[in-house]
């Protein structure tokens, strides 16, 4: 079993993804994902070595809580542009330090920052250790750097583990 | 209601595009045309959806899975040419 | 049931449309190539994200609306990751940003890739 799917998280988001271009489930359309979940994990392991684990219960619980951040980041950062005059926004850059076990963890870790309150991930150290992000308006760039640690990346690492 | 809200999307959406083609073809920066590129192409992703709702059709959303890809590669594309001078490393 | 439906995906249809506007409104306001990168990253996103789900409750093909915001999504800080570094590599000079205290350089300034 785990010869034939080493990563099942994969495999089942490719069965998943299938049914869903599909847009119906018959059969057919369900043969077809499972041969395809099946084969392509098999087909692309080489390529990708050392894949990392996460725990899949506690990646739905990030990705929720993620999904959240960004509808209330949509509204802040909507605001911002709304309401706060041009010469009163703070623009910051912010040096992130991550500690995070694999380039997997540190990329979600980006994306993260990109999608929620004001802050885009902007470019990333040679190693890939330290984050560069850029804020819309952070009056406070300590406590934004806090933040990041302490909401994101905290629970990556117990992702990721 | 649902008609309402609908014409009401679809006229945001069309403005939003127009303001995007204005820093489109403002610029100043290079970064900045694509970034407008950028944002006209989802603005159209959720013109093809709202017109495919108002239609009854699903047709457009076959059209607009292949519009992301298609945007999205492109754009990532041209950056990758900004940054280096070649695409393909 | 249907009643709910109806009024749930036009509420939905509104807020997405008005992100949408000021996702571009943004766009042309801020004054400053970094900042004009945050409003489409996600005001414009999340608006799609609105229309899609709106579109997946009454235009009867969910799963495929689910599947453009998805991607989407994905894409996104993808999409502003490389805008941001065409943006320091190009626009800024090489003193605009803070060093990244380790010793080892930005990514986009390097020579090698």
């Amino acid at each position: 079993m785990r010869r034939l799917y080493p990563s099942p998280l994969l495999s089942a988001l490719q069965i998943l993804l299938w049914v869903m271009l599909a847009g119906e489930l018959t059969p057919g359309v369900l043969a077809m994902a499972v041969l395809l979940g099946t084969t392509l994990p098999l087909l692309t392991a080489r390529w990708w070595p050392d894949r990392p684990r996460p725990h899949p219960l506690r990646l739905m619980a990030y990705l929720a809580l993620v999904l959240w951040d960004v509808i209330l980041a949509s509204i802040a950062v909507a605001r911002i542009i709304l309401f706060l005059p041009q010469d009163r926004i703070r623009s910051a850059w912010v040096v992130v330090p991550v500690d995070l076990p694999c380039a997997e963890a540190r990329a979600l870790l980006a994306g993260t920052i990109t999608l929620t309150p004001g802050t885009l991930t902007a470019d990333f150290s040679e190693d890939g250790k330290v984050l560069l992000v850029h804020a819309l308006h952070a009056p406070d760039t300590k406590a934004l750097r806090e933040e990041i640690r302490t909401r994101y990346e905290a629970r990556l690492k117990r992702i990721f583990t | 209601m649902l008609d309402l809200a609908l014409s009401f999307a679809i006229s945001c959406f069309a403005l939003a595009l127009l303001l995007a083609f204005w820093r489109f073809l403002r610029g100043p920066q290079m970064a900045d045309r694509l970034l407008a590129m950028d944002t006209m192409v989802v603005d159209v992703i959720a013109l093809l959806v709202l017109y495919g709702i108002r239609a009854g059709t699903g047709l457009g959303f076959e059209v607009a899975i292949l519009l992301a890809m298609t945007g999205f590669v492109s754009t990532l594309a041209f950056c990758k040419y900004l940054l280096r001078g070649r695409i393909i490393e | 049931m249907a009643q709910i439906i109806e009024i749930i995906s036009s509420l939905l249809l509104v807020t997405g449309g008005l992100f949408g506007l000021i996702g571009s409104y943004g766009l042309v306001r801020l004054g400053e190539g970094m900042q004009r990168l945050h409003a489409p990253t996600k005001a414009t996103t999340i608006g799609v994200g609105a229309v899609l789900i709106a579109a997946g409750l009454v235009g009867g093909v969910a799963s495929k609306a689910g599947l453009v915001a998805g991607f989407l999504f994905l894409t996104a800080p993808l999409t502003a990751l490389f805008l941001a570094r065409v943006h320091l590599f190009r626009s800024l000079p090489p003193g605009a940003v803070p060093p990244t205290g380790t010793g080892v350089d930005w990514a986009s300034r390097s020579e090698t890739p």
